[in-house]
């Protein structure tokens, strides 16, 4: 018997893309200019999309980068963002030469793609939206460049206005030139931190100092020298004890020199006006898209952590996609470096506007490319153990949810709960810990941690150091958490579909529309009927 | 029994296994959970959370027991009572006064709410809304919280989780099943309870008892949270969910998706571009919530038994194996359904209801395929490349 079909079901439901295009990149960062430029030369057909200019609204919430409330209000004039955020992006104007269709503005939020258990799709569809709406656009090939975002570790009074990371300070002034801060302290001393300082320097930011938690600078002999010379103290051997301000803004910091264990020493205290406190210690690739394609991921400490495995075209294990740039693994070199960026992005435009006109080319996952050598991690676990011995463990870990460092150690309920009872009171990590190895979703839904707005964006790496170190857990086997679309938090109202087929609006159940399934058991009909599509619904809502 | 071994050996560390494992603890049983994942990992942790199911033989207990559980527990399940059903049609207010009336055949109050009330208990209905109901019973819990909770619970009373060890056989011996084999090892036990989700009919299947089962993938959205409204419990326009006491809007419903569950590997639980319309009817059942902002998406896979209903039995053969799958439905269920299978193993029946409509025998005539005689199949992309409105 053939042609039964289950009206309820997604069957004949899947939605249709508003367009479809040969090729998507994603970022229009140098990554993803110059592989949408490389593919379009040579034939695709190329959507290159990027979210900047974002709105206020989602820069509040520190989506997609650290912002830190350091936004000068004139970013809420969004056609004024849109002309700096394209002037400060010379390399737009080659690709609008090149037949690229550039949105800017436009977040991607989803990638959808047929697996085993998903195959209603009629082919792999991105999610778009702007401030307005959402909408699908199916592809062939995908390009993801879509960055790195900043690493934050806490301490008391991150959440205070002023607290940001250096990549949303990058942004903010080179961008949208409308960083909001007058007094600026880094936290770092890599490329990435002294990259910032120099960078303050020159748009007339009086940078307070550069604080580094090792006994050395982690960078440039000569950029440090740069920074002494225009009377920027440096100070190696610190942390961060906190940030003070009176009215919810950071007005000035104390730092503290540290031993050999990272401990403060006591009586080295030091109060340093300013207004804005960068985290510049570390990037994290941006692989929210490479995992919802379901691309291999594995873990490099080396080159930011969790990024996509991939071969010499670029290529990721997931079918017609490809990774450029900072999210294919970000590390010091391409901080000085723009150049490998764009070499990755060409390479990755090419081999993608090649495997159009043929048949695409297998897999072959190559060895990565080395990073600097270091272990990102272990530099990041040394700043939050400077951290936590001089700012204790009564610093939230999680903003969004309010969750202290210890409250996720000893995996304590949210706080409005306001439980407590003899038995969770001896239930903490150690104890989950004997039941099976530590997973980061699985503290998270326990204590809320990680589950708020920013989603994630500015505790997941110090969650997953914070649960390694607890748990004795070498850093690479605790899990990746899981990236769930939207990928951008946005309102329902936006969110929702301005056209549905027919057959969703008309065949919608709140669950499955089995004619028995919540029929009264003390009433007739409880015998069995075949389910059948002419079957009389008891309880639909149709 | 061998020395790893357990009086009773539950399959499947879901909330139906769980608590039907926290039950026997607390009863003095020696009891083993076994579970291919961490607990209540899939469809348990990860549903609407609702516990409202007075139409089920379990129903009464359900209701009887929720109000208790934090307490029986010791852990917090997030528990609160009362639902309203909100209307935005005639036929969706019809739906709703059925769900109330078959409360009040058990005994329970309701009232039925004009577009006035209504709008006084949840301010942020629109005037799309023409009515709706109050619960005076029925309620939610948060499955993530309360799956962990009977787990703890279970092991305060003695009793034992294993955690990612997947259970690969079952060895028969005299007729009776002796040992449950996994990938840690020969499970020795008096009595097994195979609760093992979509994958329950795999081992019927082993055991040679005809178990149909559909498996499907189901898709949830959540907000950011919004201050606390008088009653979390709110629903309609065909959807199931609640706001949390985080203050998140969490919401499921719509079209489900067929799926095929050939082994006892984890499925995948992806989201689809299904989230847009779950967005657009959250919206018109909430229409002063339309600016929040959707954080997060989720999808479980659950299991259907050809009439929705669950199956409670302790087989005839093996006689030592009790087989339980909710049917989709089983969170709410859970504190009764756990007592009723603590009670099958104590006492060879459920001391509280009447599980006679809920036997494997009623499926004793259904055919092999019937599957594709329903249309419960999976869906595919020729199937969705005729899509929007095109039919078959």
């Amino acid at each position: 018997m053939t042609g039964a079909f289950d009206p309820r079901s997604i069957a004949e439901k899947a939605p249709r893309p508003e367009r479809h295009v040969g090729l998507v990149v994603v970022g229009a960062g140098p990554a993803g200019v110059a592989a949408a430029v490389a593919a379009a030369r040579r034939g695709a057909e190329v959507l290159l999309v990027d979210e900047h200019p974002v709105d206020l609204e989602l820069m509040a919430m520190d989506v997609p980068l650290y912002f830190g409330q350091r936004m000068q209000p004139a970013v809420r004039n969004r056609a004024l963002m849109l002309e700096r955020v394209v002037e400060a992006n010379p390399t737009l104007a080659e690709a609008y030469e090149a037949g690229v269709d550039v949105q800017l503005g436009t977040a991607v939020w989803g990638a959808f793609v047929d697996g085993p258990t998903s195959r209603a799709l009629a082919g792999p569809v991105l999610g778009l939206a702007d401030d307005r709406r959402s909408w699908l656009v199916g592809y062939d090939r995908l390009i993801v460049a879509a960055g790195a975002r900043d690493v934050a570790l806490g301490f008391p009074g991150w959440e205070r206005a002023g607290s940001m990371g250096a990549s949303g300070a990058f942004t903010l002034l080179t961008r949208y030139r409308a960083l909001g801060a007058r007094r600026l302290l880094v936290l770092g001393s890599g490329p990435l931190a002294l990259g910032t300082a120099a960078l303050a320097l020159q748009h007339g930011i009086d940078v307070v100092g550069v604080v580094e938690v090792a006994d050395t600078v982690r960078g440039d002999a000569s950029a440090v020298a740069a920074l002494s010379g225009r009377g920027v103290p440096i100070y190696t051997s610190h942390t961060l004890r906190q940030a003070r301000g009176t009215v919810g803004e950071v007005e000035s910091v104390e730092l503290v020199q540290v031993d050999a264990r990272l401990a403060p020493i006591a009586g080295s205290e030091r109060e340093v006006a300013c207004d804005t406190i960068c985290l510049a210690i570390g990037l994290a690739p941006s692989i929210e898209l490479l995992h919802q394609v379901g691309a291999e991921l594995a873990f490099d400490p080396t080159r930011g952590g969790w990024v996509p495995r991939l071969d010499d075209l670029m290529q990721t294990s997931a079918p017609s996609v490809f990774a450029a740039g900072d999210c294919a693994g970000v590390h010091d070199a391409m901080l000085a470096d723009p150049g490998i960026a764009r070499s990755q992005g060409r390479a990755a435009g090419i081999a993608a506007a090649e495997s159009l006109r043929a048949h695409p080319v297998p897999f072959v996952p190559r060895r990565p490319e080395p990073g600097d050598g270091a272990s990102c991690y272990a530099y990041w676990d040394a700043w939050l153990q400077s951290l936590i011995q001089a700012g204790g463990w009564h610093v939230n870990v999680c903003q969004c949810e309010e969750v202290t460092r210890q409250e996720l150690i000893e995996v304590r309920p949210p706080r409005y709960l306001a439980w407590s009872s003899p038995q969770m009171a001896v239930r903490n990590l150690g104890t989950l810990a004997q039941d099976g190895p530590v997973n980061q979703d699985q503290i998270k839904r326990l204590t809320r941690a990680g589950m708020g707005p920013c989603q994630s964006r500015r505790c997941r790496e110090q969650v997953a150091l914070l649960l390694a170190r607890a748990s004795g857990t070498p850093i690479e086997r605790i899990p990746l958490p899981s990236f769930r679309p939207p990928l951008r938090p946005l309102p329902l109202g936006v969110l929702w579909p301005q056209d549905e087929p027919p057959a969703m609006r008309e065949q919608w159940v709140s669950w499955f529309g089995i004619p028995t399934q919540f029929s009264p058991h003390w009433e007739a009909g409880m015998a069995v009927a075949e389910p059948t599509a002419q079957a009389p619904l008891i309880l639909s809502d149709e | 029994m061998s020395a790893t071994g357990a009086s009773v050996v539950i399959v499947g560390g879901g909330v139906t296994g769980l608590s039907a494992g926290w039950w026997l603890a607390r009863s003095g049983v020696d009891v083993l959970v076994l579970d291919k994942g961490i607990v209540g990992w899939e469809a348990s942790g990860r549903n609407g959370g609702g516990a409202t199911h007075v139409y089920s033989p379990f129903g009464l207990e359900e209701q009887r027991l929720w109000p208790q559980m934090d307490e029986l527990l010791g852990y917090p399940t997030e528990h609160q009572p009362t639902r309203i059903g909100i209307a935005l049609s005639e036929a969706q207010l019809a739906l709703a006064r059925r769900w109330a009336e078959i409360g009040e055949a058990r005994g329970f109050r309701w009232e039925l709410l004009d577009r006035r009330q209504l709008r006084e208990l949840v301010p942020l209905a629109g005037d799309n809304a023409i009515g709706g109901t109050f619960l005076h019973f029925g309620g939610h819990a948060n499955p993530q919280r309360t799956v962990q909770a009977y787990a703890w619970a279970l092991q305060d009373h003695g009793g034992r989780i294993l955690q990612h060890t997947t259970v690969t056989g079952l060895t028969m011996r005299g007729g009776r099943v002796a040992a449950v084999e996994t990938t840690r090892g020969s499970f020795g036990a008096d009595t097994v309870i195979v609760a093992a989700g979509p994958q329950t009919g795999l081992f019927a299947d082993m055991l040679g008892v005809w178990l149909p089962l559909a498996p499907a993938r189901v898709e949830m959205i959540a907000t950011e949270p919004l201050p606390l409204l008088r009653h979390g419990g709110v629903a309609g326009n065909g959807l199931y969910g609640r706001q949390t006491l985080r203050g998140n809007l969490v919401y499921g419903g719509g079209p489900h998706e067929w799926i095929n569950v050939p082994d006892m590997a984890t499925p995948d639980h992806p989201n689809t571009p299904l989230v847009r319309n779950l967005a657009r009817r959250l919206a018109e059942l909430l229409p002063g919530a339309a600016h929040l902002r959707v954080i997060r998406s989720w999808a479980g896979i659950v299991e259907n038994t050809p009439d929705g209903l669950p199956v409670i039995e302790r087989l005839a053969a093996p006689d030592n194996v009790i087989i339980a799958t909710m049917s989709s439905v089983g969170f709410g269920l859970s504190p009764a359904v756990g007592k009723a299978l603590c009670e099958l193993v104590l006492h060879g029946r459920c001391l509280f209801a009447d599980l006679s409509a809920l036997a494997l025998s009623r499926f004793a005539n259904t055919p092999p395929d019937w599957r594709e005689r329903a249309g419960w199949i999976a869906a595919d992309a020729s199937i969705a490349g005729t899509a929007f409105g095109v039919p078959r």
